[in-house]
């Protein structure tokens, strides 16, 4: 059997992970015709290319369908409880920076911090009869980070895209998302709290700590190694 | 691992047991309403407990205790005194901790009775620790009353008790309140600098979603009131550390906090009601001048609890959860019941852990 990487399967994210092998002398390239989803490995033998939508990557490397796969720190931390015991981080990328945050609407002007949230939940709470909604679509990381932060009366909504609109929507009173510059926030009249940060996430090459490895994908795993870590 | 038809039958033996201490068995629904349990515990439970749904009735939980349905039981319909048993399963998500079961038995006791808080108290701890005799265990209590009434008893704000007494069962936020109060943490610069403004503030951007610009004005008035308000008194923050830390045999717990009341007056009639509680438990045949005391025991446990707790743990096995646990739930049953409320108390076993323990030991 062969050494089954996993890569996103379309997007900037392909493209970069495409490049960041190819520096190293892997040359990763989609096969067939545009809307097929198969892929070829050059460089280092015994090696097979899989092409997975990103937040499938996780699970296929829990379940050790995959050997090696490519995806953000999120997406990890956000789908498997104990990662580390699943994975092991081999290598970040250097790209698909991106944060998750914690935003209140700017014309909160008493709230900057996360012990401001929790007096404003309770106080929300109170008046409205109903826990203060929080839209994300990444409950476990923000429900732990909130619970870590003794942050209580609070609501996640799930939203599962154009998170920020919801605040304007009254579908939530605040958000939890994904951002790397900010400016959708900004042109959402949104504001970060200083101590917001639930995480920071980029494109990382995982190793599944569950998959098979026979002796011919031991030997492709070693020569991958040599190749990208030097 | 004991096999399921013993531990049903240890389960049935002791379901009997309290029957016949006067308890009537209950039998609530596998699948409870998850709206009742997310308003107590918030966002908290969904990490411990099952979550399902089906569009007619909304998001269900497979039952993570059975004392609330309990609870909403006997606030329907009733009578005074009741004293209640029950025997079945209870579902935990177990994802930070893959070797604890995440579906198990309990077999539980609860006692609603307005007459006599603390021989209530002491026939549920009795009642249960006779269940448990001969394993190798150890009892740890402590009583929530205590530090809630030192925190009332606290010379501050009401804002500031109340925000400190929402936030008894979370310890990190607690003391994070507790430091900012008494100026040991300093404060935020976007704080001093909301504070240094004058005036109403809000309008400088646009208004955005259900909470009002009149809720924002408001907290900033409050947030200036508690500015102009004193720090907490040395003496008494000290006092409020020294009870936190308490951790004795009961005779000895009780004369420290004896001690620490002549800074926190406040706690002398919660201390009078431990009092009673340990002659209760005397009375009870419990040996008291062994007992262990924590006066935080039950902070952390994300319980209901505000009176006395306690639970039993395997001596020599750390990792296992508490085979019994248990406690005072008044305010539970205030939130419940709708305008009505009852001093209730009660605790539950794990008869697949008490058999575990019983195979180590032969």
């Amino acid at each position: 059997m062969s050494l089954k990487l996993g890569v996103p399967s379309k997007g900037r994210l392909m493209e970069k992970t495409f490049d960041w092998f190819a520096k190293r002398g892997l040359t990763l390239s989609r096969t067939g015709s545009e809307r097929e989803y198969a892929g070829a490995i050059e460089g280092v033998p015994g090696m097979e290319l899989v092409l997975l939508s990103a937040g499938e990557i996780p699970r296929e490397l829990a379940a050790g369908r995959i050997h090696l796969g490519v995806t953000g720190t999120d997406l990890v931390q956000e789908k498997l409880p104990l990662w580390e015991q699943q994975l092991q981080e081999l290598q970040p990328l250097g790209f698909g920076h991106a944060d998750l945050i914690l935003a209140v609407p700017q014309c909160w002007i008493d709230v900057d911090t996360l012990g401001d949230l929790d007096a404003v939940a309770a106080s929300f709470r109170r008046l409205h009869g109903h826990r203060l909604r929080i839209a994300t679509k990444y409950h476990r990381l923000v429900r732990e980070f909130l619970t870590e932060a003794g942050v209580a009366d609070y609501q996640l909504v799930d939203s599962q895209g154009a998170t920020e609109g919801t605040v304007k929507n009254e579908t939530a009173e605040m958000v939890a998302d994904i951002t790397s510059t900010g400016e959708t926030l900004r042109a959402n009249h949104l504001k970060l709290l200083s101590d917001g940060l639930v995480l920071q996430s980029q494109a990382t090459l995982w190793r599944s700590r569950t998959a098979v490895y026979e002796p011919q994908e031991r030997q492709a795993l070693k020569a991958l190694n040599d190749l990208i870590l030097g | 691992m004991p096999d399921r038809s013993s531990t049903l039958a240890l389960a049935a033996r002791l379901r009997m047991t309290f029957e016949a201490a006067g308890a009537q068995v209950v039998d609530p629904p596998l699948l409870q309403p998850a709206g009742t349990l997310l308003d107590l515990y918030g966002e908290d439970i969904r990490a411990r407990a099952y979550v399902t749904s089906d569009a007619v009735r909304g998001e269900q939980m497979l039952r993570p205790d059975f004392t609330l349905p309990v609870v909403q039981m006997h606030m329907r319909e009733g009578a005074e005194p009741a004293r209640y048993t029950y025997s079945g399963e209870v579902f935990r998500r177990q994802e930070q901790d893959p070797d604890r079961a995440s579906e198990y038995l309990q077999v539980g006791y609860e006692v609603f009775e307005r007459d006599d808080p603390a021989g209530a108290d002491a026939e549920v701890f009795a009642l249960i620790a006779l269940q448990l005799r001969g394993l190798p265990l150890r009892a740890a209590t402590g009583d929530i009353g205590i530090l809630m009434a030192a925190v009332q008893g606290l010379e501050t704000t009401e804002v500031r008790k109340a925000a400190l007494m929402r936030h008894i069962w979370r310890p990190r936020r607690f003391r994070a309140l507790l430091d900012r109060y008494a100026g040991r943490s300093p404060v935020p610069e976007a704080r001093l600098k909301l504070l240094s403004s004058e005036g109403v503030l809000t309008g400088s951007a646009p208004a955005l979603g259900k909470r009002s610009e009149a809720e924002v004005d408001a907290r900033i008035e409050l947030l200036r009131a508690d500015a102009a308000a004193p720090p907490l008194a040395e003496n008494e923050l000290l006092a409020l550390e020294a009870l936190m830390a308490v951790r004795e045999t009961v005779p000895f717990a009780l004369e420290q906090m004896r001690d620490i009341a002549v800074d926190l007056p406040a706690i002398t009639p919660a201390l009078d009601r431990l009092d009673t509680r340990v002659a209760a438990l005397k009375a009870r045949g419990i040996d008291i001048d062994s007992l262990d005391f924590e006066a935080s025991y039950g902070r952390t446990s994300m319980e209901y609890y505000d009176g006395f707790v306690f639970g039993f743990y395997a001596a020599a096995r750390p990792d296992l959860p508490p085979i019994a646990s248990g406690g005072r739930y008044d305010a539970l049953t205030r939130q419940l019941g709708q305008g009505s409320d009852i001093p209730a108390v009660g605790g539950v076993l794990r008869p697949d852990l008490m058999l575990m323990l019983e195979e180590g030991q032969s």
